[in-house]
């Protein structure tokens, strides 16, 4: 039987997280984010046992400021938060006085008066949670701003990497679909290539910004050729009023060149692995065929690496709270 | 499928017999050649091609077709015709389409997307091109549009369309005004390598207009745009063609203006082909002087400079490519007042004529402007025919240069008759024109 995990070997693995905020993954160096990842580790096993609460934020405050809607993301930093033994507030700003005209200034001035000392922040405009780092004395951390960033989604990315192959580096790794408009694809060319993956972003020129060329990526719009050998697929979510012919023709032309089903999937390694940061379109971007093999899937896993890495930065924020 | 009875064709290769084209005047724009020649074809393919008078022995099986110094070239590739099918049969068939090229030493075609319903979608696609290879005769091909419907606003299924075939996008005479619609399908198009034609004529300046902004028109009472609505579109797409890389077809230039942002354009590496119509060529706008509608054209007539420039840009190889724009208008559309017929004229079987008048004239070289119609868009649109060498099809044209006609446009084989050249006296009879190796017309003796 193996031994179950404790708070001591929680504490063992903490580190002060080393910015005050977490609003993009260059925050982190290589060396840091192996440190987190495993904490992380630690948390995945944490999580999979009956006993899976610890107090090591009691006492801190955690507020889930999700100004755009959020299932997966908010739910995952609360169940985070709440493991740990923080006091979870999930705030509606939508219903709320922003949707009477406050502004985001004014509302963080408010919430900042309320002492959260962790503020987790989705917004839709890019730089968001950079200005909100600004205005409050918490720790904040960007669960999302507009097209910018999205550094936990990329840690969990890297995290399910590392759990299906052992490693990260030198895995090619092809994100296809909607990098013009996903903070996830830019969040991932930072931290992938950070950890010694060849990142590659494959989809048709209209969905890749014109300058991905310099960011030291590979870009393709031959799919086949883009996934060619590939060790990871990573599929984006494309939002349905970009394919009725503003940056694609139509749902049905968008999957015949750029849905990954398993004609095309034919293309990259056999041992290759699919991921999806959901809400997937079935159908669209992704066959439900791929989807749903677990062979090959790893989007459920991708799911429990978040949970396992938002409680990693959530301690190592806090831990870098008690040092101060 | 039960084999239907063929009238005007025999196949060459069907018992495997071989032709041989002797002593003919042999123009070959591929290796600019424009000299004695023969052709040996077989089999639905340009065997043999001898580039000197005489053809030594010929086996005694080959059927021998002495040309007598009669011009024999590639098949003219015409890569802007109009046909009424879907939607307005009435107008013209593929197969009336494709009967008149035959006419007109036109042994391809690209039929143009602006049909009823358009050719938006894959399927659409596919009806021409199954309806075509029914017809057997000429090659037909078929572009795709660029946006749905020819709204200018969504984008047109471009990857499905040219994977069913579709040889390159456009919106033929509309014109997409959203400059950030442009853009995306320029970029779109990009990532499947396709060709996007684009009309260049801001939409506001010529709304409502029938003809050239001028004295002329002033005093005929005619709306017209100025001549520079054509040079600000060019110039926005030459500028998008740039920022995207994309391949760009400018559908028409007309002016003198416009060629001189075309030169710069090209000079700056944008990848930028030009085409031009042969009523540009031919005729300017003080031919519309007795309010003839089949005058009434779109884009309108310019004036003699702008003529002459357009000509000069031919010869240079700053135009690469030559249409006949062809676009049947049955009577009723132009039986009208000049301003409210329906612009286009018709023109598969007027087009090597038309052409052939610059050649008398000896404003170019006659192996320059067949280059135009044949070996040019054939390179523009990755098609296999436009050239004499072993191994293309035998896409051929015998034409008489000199043998003077003048046009009755009545006596078209195109179901419209809308011809500027009607009563018109020009020189170059279609003698025989070859699709695929089969003698698909032949000048009545």
């Amino acid at each position: 039987m193996t031994k179950l995990v404790g708070i001591d070997d929680v504490r063992a693995r903490t580190f002060a997280f080393p910015a005050p905020h977490f609003i993009g993954v260059q925050d982190l160096n290589r060396l840091q984010v192996m440190d987190l990842l495993a904490l992380a580790e630690t948390f995945v096993t944490l999580n999979r046992q009956q006993a899976k609460k610890l107090d090591l934020l009691k006492g801190l405050t955690l507020m889930n400021l999700f100004f755009e809607n959020s299932t997966r993301t908010q739910s995952s930093f609360e169940l985070a938060g709440k493991r740990l033994g923080a006091d979870v507030v999930n705030m509606n700003p939508r219903a709320s006085s922003m949707a009477k005209g406050e502004t985001l200034i004014d509302t963080a001035v408010t919430l900042n008066a309320m002492h959260p000392d962790l503020l987790v922040v989705r917004h839709a405009s890019s730089g968001a949670a950079a200005l909100l780092a600004q205005k409050v004395s918490g720790s904040v951390i960007n669960a999302g701003d507009g097209q910018h960033e999205h550094p936990t989604q990329a840690l969990l990315d890297a995290l399910s990497i590392k759990q299906a192959f052992g490693h990260v580096d030198g895995l090619t790794v092809a994100i296809c679909g909607d990098v013009a408009h996903s903070r996830v694809a830019r969040s991932n060319v930072i931290m992938l290539s950070m950890l010694g993956a060849n990142v590659r972003l494959v989809g048709p020129p209209t969905l890749i910004p014109g300058s991905a060329e310099r960011w030291g990526v590979e870009v393709h719009h031959d799919m086949r050729k883009g996934i060619a050998g590939a060790d990871v697929v990573m599929m984006l979510r494309l939002q349905l009023e970009r394919m009725q012919g503003a940056l694609v023709p139509s749902t049905r032309e968008y999957f015949r060149f750029y849905g990954l089903d398993r004609e095309k999937l034919a293309a990259a390694a056999p041992h290759v692995r699919v991921m999806h940061p959901g809400p997937m379109n079935r159908g669209v971007e992704i066959d439900s065929d791929v989807a749903d093999d677990p062979t090959v899937s790893l989007i459920q896993n991708q799911v429990e690496m978040g949970v396992a890495v938002r409680m990693a930065v959530l301690a190592s924020l806090a831990a870098r709270l008690d040092v101060a | 499928m039960a084999p239907k009875p063929r009238t005007m064709t025999a196949r060459s290769g069907a018992n495997g017999q071989a032709i041989a084209f002797i002593n003919a005047r042999m123009v070959d724009p591929e290796g600019r050649y424009d000299g004695p020649g023969s052709v040996v074809v077989q089999g639905g393919v340009i065997a043999d091609v001898v580039r000197k008078p005489g053809l030594g022995e010929l086996s005694a099986d080959i059927r021998v077709i002495d040309c007598n110094g009669a011009m024999l070239a590639p098949g003219l590739i015409d890569i802007r015709v109009k046909t009424g099918e879907p939607g307005a049969e009435q107008k013209e068939t593929l197969k009336s389409a494709c009967r008149a090229a035959a006419a007109g030493g036109v042994t391809s075609i690209v039929i143009q997307p602006d049909t009823d319903p358009a050719v938006d979608d894959p399927a659409t696609v596919d009806f021409i091109l199954r309806r075509a290879r029914d017809i057997e005769l000429v090659h037909v091909y078929c572009a795709g549009a660029a946006t749905q419907s020819l709204g200018g606003e969504r984008m047109a299924e471009i990857g499905l369309m040219l994977e069913a075939g579709a040889r390159y996008l456009t919106d033929v005479d509309r014109v997409i005004a959203d400059s950030k619609v442009m853009q995306r399908v320029l970029t779109y198009a990009k990532g499947f390598g396709a060709l996007v034609a684009h009309r260049p004529a801001d939409p506001y300046l010529s709304a409502g207009t029938v003809a050239t902004g001028g004295e002329f028109a002033s005093r005929m009472g005619l709306a017209g745009a100025p001549v520079v609505a054509e040079r600000i579109m060019l110039e926005r797409d030459l500028a998008l063609a740039e920022i995207t890389g994309a391949r760009l077809l400018v559908d028409q230039i007309t002016c003198a203006d416009a060629l001189e942002s075309l030169e710069r354009g090209k000079k700056k590496g944008v990848q930028v082909t030009a085409s031009a119509s042969i009523n540009h060529l031919s005729f300017n706008e003080l031919d519309i002087g007795d309010y003839r509608t089949f005058y009434r054209l779109d884009p309108p007539l310019r004036c003699e400079d702008d003529r002459q420039a357009l000509i000069d840009a031919i010869s240079s190889g700053l135009v690469e490519v030559v249409t006949s724009a062809h676009a049947p208008a049955p009577a009723e559309d132009k039986r009208l007042p000049f301003a409210e017929a329906v612009p286009g004229a018709v023109g598969l079987e007027t087009l090597l004529a038309g052409l052939l008048s610059l050649h008398h004239e000896d404003r170019v070289a006659l192996v320059d402007l067949m280059r135009t119609v044949t070996y040019a868009p054939a390179t523009l649109l990755g098609l296999p025919g436009g050239r004499l060498s072993p191994g293309a099809p035998a896409d051929l044209v015998l034409c008489d240069l000199d043998a003077p006609f003048a046009l009755d446009a009545d006596k078209l084989i195109s179901k419209s008759k809308n011809s500027p050249f009607d009563g018109r006296r020009l020189q170059g009879q279609v003698l025989l024109t070859m699709a695929g190796g089969r003698i698909v017309h032949q000048a009545e003796e």
